[in-house]
């Protein structure tokens, strides 16, 4: 068997509202909002970046998980803006939260499913024994160029989990479902990502989140109802909002892990994000199904059981954290994501 | 900044890992070979030690006019701050408004960027401090 031991988020304090964005393009910030259900979104400070994101996520978790980082055998972080090309950002986290030397260490990309890939690797390392705790961080300073339709959701923020035997929530299964499909994609030398524009939905998000959604729970005989809550991926608020209603998952199951309507989309952060704030209010014995997605593209699905051990757990309280914000104008916004260097 | 004098300096600067003195227990940070108070008693007797990362604002300035590599980022707050080990560092101060840092204000360390090497070189990251949560 393997748990979640402990996890840790983080998302940078800075906001900018859609209506900003909306401003300096001349669009509706309306009717933008009601159709993608997003009001603002997160910007990284202008010293912050997908590796010092991950840092903070992944001190949280150890310091809530009350382990010794020493003992962690494996640290992957998935995202789509590492700061290198090559090199990694998992030994800047590894050394930041001394977990070094003794352990092996990975970037991955998939997306915005590159931090649950590495959730899946961290549980097969500890399901074979191979390391005692493994951890997994998905973190972006997501990219959007400036007036595209993603620039009113793509956000900064991250979340990282410990993976061990035994923890605050047993994870159950997993599965994947994963096909070649061109939705969204960013290449080399690129700094902003393409996309399929209406393409993104039925073939590419609905599909995989669907199929891997069913897959999950046709192989463990449960229904939607037999979860307490349930964590979509969410690009905008509205996808993860139709795919539970398509699926029979009720508004209740989906609420407590929805961020991006006031944060916007972390990309690798996001579901992960929304799985550690249903953490932060699940009991012991809740039910949750986690789907993530990633363009290009597959989803990775969860099913897992909070345990005794959440009780006595000293949650993090992001909802709290997000509390603590400041908006900024367009032209700040431009600054922090560091668009005129 | 070269990469190695960065590499060789990465527990200090992520991880604030200072020195203390094994014979009089003073804590030093950045990191000394050997305790000036105690001299050569302290030889060998000089244990790493890790800040806590707490601190208090003794003393700010704003940087309006900074240095080449830091153009772009001002204006920022540079602050000298009493480590609760006792300790002095010099750090910048984030994610609050310049108006808010203050004398005595309580401060804990994070992990930012601090430079890079143009766009081509390094990124070098590093403590900066921001307002206690306590």
């Amino acid at each position: 068997m393997a748990a979640i031991v402990g996890y840790g988020a983080y998302v940078p304090r800075y906001r900018i509202k859609v209506e900003e964005i909306a401003r300096i393009w001349g669009k509706q910030a309306a009717s933008i909002s009601s159709g993608l259900y997003v009001f603002e979104k997160s910007v990284p400070g202008i010293d912050e970046d997908t590796a010092t994101i991950s840092v903070e996520a992944a001190r949280r978790a150890v310091k809530h998980a009350k382990i010794n980082p020493k003992e962690i055998g494996a640290i992957y972080v998935g995202s789509e803006s590492h700061p290198y090309a090559v090199k990694p950002t998992a030994t800047i986290v590894a050394e930041a939260i001394e977990a070094t030397p003794e352990l092996t260490a990975a970037d991955y990309e998939f997306a915005c499913k590159a931090g649950t890939a590495g959730m899946q690797n961290c549980i097969a390392l500890v399901k074979s024994n191979m390391i005692k705790y493994g951890m997994a961080i998905g973190a972006d300073v997501a990219q959007a160029a400036p007036g595209d339709a993603l620039e009113y959701t793509a956000a900064a923020g991250g979340a990282a989990f410990i993976i061990g035997k035994e923890g605050i929530a047993e994870i159950n299964d997993t599965i994947s479902f994963t096909t070649d499909t061109p939705d969204f994609w960013r290449r080399e030398g690129e700094p902003y990502p393409g996309h399929g524009e209406r393409f993104t939905g039925e073939p590419a998000y609905f599909k995989h989140v669907m199929n891997a959604a069913k897959m999950l729970m046709e192989k463990l005989g449960t229904k939607p109802s037999d979860y307490d809550y349930a964590v979509f991926h969410q690009p905008n608020g509205k996808f993860p909002m139709r795919v539970a209603k398509k699926l029979g998952f009720e508004k209740k199951q989906i609420e407590d892990g929805l961020l991006c309507p006031i944060i916007g989309n972390t990309y690798s952060g996001s579901s992960m994000l929304g799985l550690a704030a249903v953490l932060d209010v699940a009991k012991a014995g809740s039910r949750i199904i986690v789907v993530s997605y990633g363009s290009g593209a597959g989803s990775d699905a969860f099913d897992i059981t909070v345990t005794d051990k959440i009780e006595e757990y000293e949650r993090q309280g992001i909802r709290k954290m997000l509390e603590n914000k400041e908006y900024v104008d367009y032209a700040t916004y431009m600054k922090l994501r560091r668009e005129f260097e | 900044m070269g990469v190695a004098r960065y590499w060789r300096e990465i527990p200090a600067r992520y991880n604030l890992i200072g020195k203390k003195c094994g014979v009089c227990g003073k804590v030093y940070f950045p990191p000394r070979i050997v305790c000036p108070k105690c001299r050569r008693k302290s030889i060998g007797k000089m244990e790493d030690y890790k800040l806590s990362g707490k601190g208090t604002v003794e003393s700010f300035t704003v940087i309006r006019v900074p240095p080449p590599e830091f153009e772009g980022k001002s204006p920022y707050v540079m602050a000298l701050i009493k480590m609760d080990e006792g300790c002095y560092l010099t750090g910048q101060i984030v994610d609050c408004s310049i108006d808010e840092v203050h004398i005595g204000m309580r401060v804990e360390a994070c992990l930012r960027r601090i430079q890079e090497d143009g766009k081509r070189g390094a990124i070098y990251y590093g403590y900066k401090f921001r307002k206690a949560k306590e």
